[in-house]
């Protein structure tokens, strides 16, 4: 006697479960071919099952009142051995019916009108094979394929739910999807609006970003946008890039937040009339010995501050934390804000205190030439005493320079503008600029800086005023 | 010719109607030939009564003079065998080994007596529960079941068989017969094409245009609808306000309303018909009427639209019974005999229930194979998308 299974069929075109609604037949009955042995409430209709197998009901798997899913055991049959294999086709794999040896119910077909129809519930489902070797891979695009052995990190895999019996979900295979799911019209409203539909969570099925999810996302954005959509922008330019924070820039960055809410920065401003500095510019020009040598504004302010920090010299100390002290420094170390296209780069001139015109203007020249091309020695970079930032070039007035980390004191200069100034007891055209003016409060007070900025003033003020000042 | 009231317990046929609804045949006159005589409505022409007596018509007697009860008898075992495959089908649908059935039964006279009826060379275009006629056309049992098993798209060689693969879409097959039968003319042969459909599939206007131009070219074709009273769950009356046999005049087409539980009345009108056909006469409206005894699928639930009254009443008129009592009162039927016929039955039963289970699937990739004699670039393009998503699964997706 051999013991043959049945499982509950799908009897109505893609059922995945059936209600067994009573037994006909009790253990121990026996059973021909076709007989009726329950009844079974699906979706559709209220059916009954015939038996496939003739024989002595050995055990009835599941209480009347039970919902069933399609391809689960239902009813045991002890049938004689001459029972002709292929009588009722129960000896042929894959035809919905279970040998007893088998650990699981594995309903490979599951018919429907024509062809194979609603995938069975758990763990029946076909497995999916490793995901490198899916559809999904093959169907990238050929040059990320080639990369493939690039030892790229891994995308994070989804979270196994493991009633999936380790069966990834849908979602699974789309770990990393070309963009996210949703339908053409839901895509251009977020395109209408403006939403990046990436930063958008849906809540359709399968995680589908919907209709709802992207309004949801505009009134949440709450800009007022949401009455009349902004015209498109044009596509020429990503709306938004995400770059890594590296090199200069971090550098950058956490110096000036180490500068910022360390040094309690206070900012003072002074505007000048300098037309006669830069008449004094002209006239060097025009000198044999200074051919050659770029001899411009920030040199000379550069001169000018040298001069100022020696009868001012708390502008150029160093707050010591870790020692307790205040450091001055006896030479000037003279920083120079260059903006490279790897950013801003605060390289100093050593001991600007001892050159001469000609030397410092080419040595603040060779300075940001090396910053702009990316070679500027790590040493040029740090142990700086006291900085210069020219925002003239760009164009502005003035600001409030952030302090080099550990430095006491930045002078912004603003641009040469020219100006109706008043000149000598009349309103004339002058180059008039604004000196800017930040400091560290801890080191300098506010009468040492603001004598520092008016010396610095009234030498450019009156080039001849440095022959009182040094 | 014998006229009864086929039911009472019918909304639709005790429809009382004086119109002379079968009488005007401009398609006959012109051709010049004598068409069906004229007919009270809601009558249908009879030659076994339910309770199997054979009851004499002038008209219809002639076309079965040649069925003595010998070959009764075979029309009878015809019967028993295709409802035996039919409950087995059924069993074999409810066991999940075929996707769906669309079972005949109580249908069995109408398919049987007009297949039968048909030559080699005829041409059947069937909807789907025309299996009693693919049985006649000698369509093995394991085709019968390849298409229900979803292994095949169909289940035969529709040339070698004389059968087209059965229509899924109603009333379709209804314009392809036309076609078939305008072919026929063209050829000079003198075979025929019989479309067969339901009540439902009347009010589709595939069949509206088939009837037309059948009308219009005078094609050998007959249209041979199975009044099984239901369309799914929407009874016919709903649908037709007069008896459908009255509406083939209308386009020029002689009618026949015929009890399609009535063996040899329904073989009767099916030769006549196949006469006009062969003869140049154009085509025949048949209206078989009969009873669908199960659900519409085995996917529907007859009991929730079915009167149990009105079933017992068509139980009363059934077709094997009929020819049975028929049979046993000329004693022709012996125990013996039936027993032989119950036999046989069962054994080709068997012969299905094997031939079924032993199907196996196709390789998934086979859809591709016949869509059309040389692939597309699309086609092959899909096959091999198809192909790396079967590969995503262990076992190729079986």
């Amino acid at each position: 006697m051999t013991v043959k299974e049945f499982a509950m069929p799908d009897l109505g075109e893609g059922l995945t479960e059936s209600e067994l609604v009573s037994w006909s037949v009790a253990v121990g009955d026996w059973v021909e071919l076709n007989q009726v042995i329950a009844e079974v409430e699906t979706a559709k209709a209220l059916v009954q099952v015939p038996s496939p197998f003739a024989g002595v009901v050995s055990r009835l798997f599941v209480e009347p009142g039970t919902t069933v899913l399609v391809g689960a055991p239902i009813i045991a049959v002890e049938v004689a051995d001459d029972e002709a294999p292929g009588q009722d086709g129960s000896d042929r794999p894959g035809d919905g019916q279970v040998s007893p040896t088998r650990a699981e119910p594995a309903p490979e077909r599951n018919a429907v009108l024509v062809g194979y129809g609603a995938p069975v519930e758990s763990a029946s489902r076909p497995r999916r094979r490793a995901r490198d070797s899916g559809w999904v891979a093959s169907h990238r695009a050929l040059p990320a394929q080639g990369r493939s052995t690039a030892p790229t990190p891994a995308p994070p895999s989804p979270p196994a739910s493991t009633a999936d019996g380790g069966a990834p979900s849908r979602t699974g295979v789309g770990t990393t999807p070309v963009r996210p799911r949703s339908y053409p019209p839901v895509r251009k409203l977020a395109h209408e609006h403006g939403i990046n539909l990436a930063t958008v969570t849906g809540t359709g099925p399968d995680g589908v970003i919907t209709r709802e999810d992207v309004l949801a996302a505009v009134a949440a954005r709450g800009d007022g946008t949401t009455a009349t959509p902004p015209e498109p922008a044009p596509r020429t330019a990503p709306r938004e890039v995400r770059t890594p924070i590296t090199g200069v820039r971090k550098h950058t960055a956490a110096a000036m937040v180490a500068s910022a809410f360390t040094a309690p920065h206070a900012t003072e401003f002074l505007t000048v009339d300098v037309t006669p500095t830069v008449e004094l510019l002209e006239t060097l020009a025009g000198q044999r010995r200074f051919e050659g040598h770029r001899i411009t504004l920030l040199t000379l302010v550069a001169k000018a501050l040298t001069i100022a920090v020696r009868r001012n010299p708390t502008l150029n100390s160093r707050w010591d934390e870790a020692a307790g002290e205040i450091v001055q420094h006896g030479y000037v170390n003279l920083g120079i804000a260059a903006a490279t296209p790897r950013g801003l780069l605060v390289p100093h001139v050593k001991d600007a205190q001892d050159l001469d015109l000609v030397t410092l203007a080419d040595a603040i020249g060779h300075l940001t030439q090396e910053a702009r091309a990316g070679r500027t020695p790590p040493a040029d970079l740090v142990g700086g005493t006291i900085s210069i930032t020219n925002i003239g070039v760009f164009g502005v007035d003035a600001g409030t320079p952030i302090l080099n980390p550990g430095e006491a004191a930045i002078l912004a200069m603003g641009a040469v503008r020219r100006q109706p100034w008043e000149h000598r007891g009349e309103v004339a055209l002058r180059s008039v600029l604004t000196l800017s003016l930040s400091f560290d409060h801890r080191v300098v007070d506010g009468e040492q800086a603001s004598r520092f900025l008016t010396d610095v003033g009234a030498m450019l003020a009156e080039p001849g005023m440095t022959l009182t000042m040094v | 010719m014998l006229r009864s009231e086929i039911s009472r317990t019918s909304a639709h046929d005790d429809r009382t109607d004086d119109a002379q609804a079968g009488e005007l045949d401009p398609a006959d006159r012109r051709a010049g030939v004598t068409g069906p005589h004229p007919r009270t409505p809601g009558a249908v022409l009879q030659l076994i009564t339910p309770d199997g007596a054979r009851r004499p018509d002038a008209d219809l007697d002639p076309w079965v003079a040649d069925v003595d009860d010998e070959r009764l008898a075979a029309l009878y075992e015809d019967m028993v065998v295709v409802r035996r495959l039919d409950i087995e089908a059924v069993a074999l649908q409810r066991q999940g080994q075929l996707g769906l059935w669309p079972p005949l039964l109580g249908q069995e006279a109408a398919q049987i007596g007009s297949g039968r009826a048909l030559r080699r060379d005829d041409f059947v275009f069937s909807s789907y529960r025309e299996s009693a006629v693919a049985y006649t056309r000698g369509v093995t049992m394991t085709d019968l079941m390849r298409v229900w098993r979803g292994t095949a798209q169909a289940g035969w060689d529709p040339r070698s068989i004389g059968m087209a693969t059965p229509s899924i879409v109603i009333g379709a097959q209804t314009l392809h017969a036309t076609g078939y039968a305008m072919g026929c003319v063209m050829d000079g042969v003198d075979s025929a094409a019989i479309a067969y459909f339901g009540d439902g599939a009347t009010s589709q206007g595939d069949v509206n245009e088939a009837l037309v131009f059948a009308a219009s070219f005078a094609a050998p074709v007959i249209f041979f609808c199975q009044n099984n009273q239901w369309a799914i769950s929407e009874p016919v009356g709903l649908q037709a306000m007069r008896p459908l046999a009255d509406r083939a005049p209308g386009f020029g087409i002689p009618s026949l309303r015929v009890d399609g539980n009535d063996v040899l009345a329904v073989m009767a009108a099916t030769r006549q018909a196949l006469d006009r056909a062969r003869r140049g006469a154009g085509p025949t409206f048949i209206e078989a009427v009969t009873y669908r005894r199960g659900p519409h699928t085995t996917s529907d639930d007859p009991s929730r639209y079915v009167d149990p009254a009105v079933q017992q009443a068509w139980e009363a008129k059934d077709p094997i019974l009929r020819v049975e009592r028929l049979l046993e009162r000329s004693g022709h039927l012996t125990e013996e005999r039936a027993t032989a016929v119950r036999s046989r039955a069962d054994a080709l039963a068997a012969e299905m229930r094997r031939g079924c289970t032993g199907l196996d699937a196709p390789p998934p990739l086979s859809v591709f194979d016949h869509v059309y004699t040389s692939p597309t670039t699309w086609l092959v393009r899909q096959r091999s998308q198809y192909a790396a998503y079967l590969a995503m699964f262990e076992g190729g997706g079986r």
